[in-house]
């Protein structure tokens, strides 16, 4: 019983503030990529701009809804809750804090792998049951891309669980402030699982340069180009939540989490997750897109066997350096 | 069951309840635009051809590949974590143990990249 209002609590705030992270997150993306191309990005709505997400949700919202006719209805209509599901769903085991965390589960680092992970489905039934050729093509690159860079992706997770040796996301941010991880990571292969899992991470959630899924000159806008109002917004909403807690999961796990000096803990995690967060968008509004056989290339061929050799001189590592216990 | 893990199951229970939520706040708030169907409005997006056949079609075989990849190395994954987590209690056996999974494993692979299966043709 306890449990049960422990979690509708902390997941009620929690999928709060991460939907208004990610609303002045879009703010801040917008922007920001108005600056890099010498525009001034939304002015209008609230000062600056602010409250251009909510004006832009609302709107959204007020669409019509068009399910097309020769689409899988039931299909088309679950797929972008499902995404919504998988995108928040993640952040259940995510430790904000010391204490602000939804679910200390002992397995937490399986948990984000996995339900992160189902994202594929989401994507792939809206590709599918929109039976729309460019939507069908997105869903098969997205499935494609996806489920290879989830290779990489748990290798890179499996370095900070090795070096640890616990799975519990708490502990790993623990043993992270016990063994100093602003001195210790370059010396283990802590620093190149880092960059491993924010290439992978890009990979996941189809960001430049891996968006070749909804490419949108060549497939429109892959697999939401049937969508329309409330079920593309959800669609747009769930892919930047999954950056956003792919940020999170990144600094619980391979930048000490809360730890920091001067300020609370949850500022220093807020902190180390929006700047991994805009140094996403930063790289989304520079880099060029990959094509299909260079991102495919790229992670069977050279980020799976560096993600090997990372699990090999972690365990290593664990195994004969010195005070390693 | 385990506290923690009803905790966890509640979360994703509040977040399936946004994606539903907000499609039932969208069916409340449509009031403007009650759907009028036509069917041109219904018609697939095909930059305004008319759509031609059917988009259920059957996949290129090199997908399959992906598919059979991603299974060896994540039932991989799948034998590491726990030994990850036991690694310093088995010690130098278990390090042992584990090396020679990995090289097997990456012996498949180098054979797999030798073919050109990991090419995307």
């Amino acid at each position: 019983m306890n449990a049960l209002v422990h979690g509708a609590l902390y997941g009620v705030v929690i999928v709060l503030c991460l939907l208004t992270t990610v609303a002045f997150g879009v703010w801040f993306e917008r922007k920001f990529a108005g600056r890099m191309q010498s525009r001034l990005g939304p002015t209008r709505v609230g000062p600056y701009g602010l409250l251009q997400s909510f004006a832009d949700i609302i709107k959204l919202l007020q669409k019509e809804d068009i399910i097309p006719a020769d689409a899988d209805g039931s299909l088309f209509t679950l797929a972008p809750v499902l995404a919504a599901l998988c995108a928040l769903g993640a952040a259940a085991v995510v430790p904000f804090s010391p204490t602000v965390i939804a679910s200390d589960l002992d397995i937490g680092v399986v948990w984000v792998l996995a339900v992160g992970g189902l994202m594929v489905i989401p994507t792939f039934a809206a590709g599918w049951s929109s039976n729309n050729k460019f939507a069908l093509l997105g869903g098969m690159r997205a499935v494609a891309q996806s489920v290879s860079y989830g290779v990489p992706l748990v290798l890179a997770v499996l370095v900070p669980v090795i070096l640890s040796g616990t799975m519990r996301i708490s502990g790993i941010v623990a043993w992270q402030t016990s063994h100093h991880w602003v001195a210790v990571w370059p010396v283990i292969p802590g620093l190149p699982a880092f960059g491993l899992y924010m290439l992978a991470m890009l990979a996941e959630s189809n960001r430049i340069p891996f968006d070749i899924p909804e490419a949108e000159s060549e497939l429109v806008a892959g697999v939401t180009t049937e969508y329309t109002g409330a079920k593309f917004s959800l669609f747009y909403l769930s892919e930047y939540v999954h950056t956003l807690v792919g940020s999170a999961v990144a600094s619980a796990l391979f930048l000490g989490g809360w730890d920091g000096p001067f300020a609370p803990g949850l500022h220093w995690m807020a902190l180390k997750t929006l700047t991994l967060f805009a140094l996403v968008y930063w790289v989304r509004w520079s880099l060029l897109r990959f094509r299909s056989d260079q991102l495919m290339d790229l992670c069977w061929r050279r980020l799976t066997p560096l993600g090997v050799a990372l699990v090999l001189a972690s365990a290593a590592w664990v195994q004969f350096a010195p005070g390693a216990h | 069951m385990h506290p923690e893990w009803i905790s966890a199951f509640t979360f994703l229970a509040v977040s399936a309840l946004v994606g539903g939520g907000l499609l039932a706040a969208a069916k409340v708030l449509r009031v403007r635009a009650r759907a009028k169907p036509s069917e041109l409005k219904l018609r697939t997006y095909e930059c305004g051809e008319e759509a031609s056949g059917n988009a259920w079609i059957q996949f290129h075989a090199r997908y399959y590949v992906v598919a059979l990849f991603f299974v060896l190395f994540d039932v991989e994954a799948v034998f590491l974590f726990p030994w990850a987590v036991a690694g310093r209690s088995l010690g130098l056996a278990g390090f042992v143990a584990v090396t020679s999974f990995i090289v097997v494993l990456m012996l498949g692979w180098l054979y797999a990249m030798r073919k050109d299966s990991l090419r995307w043709l």
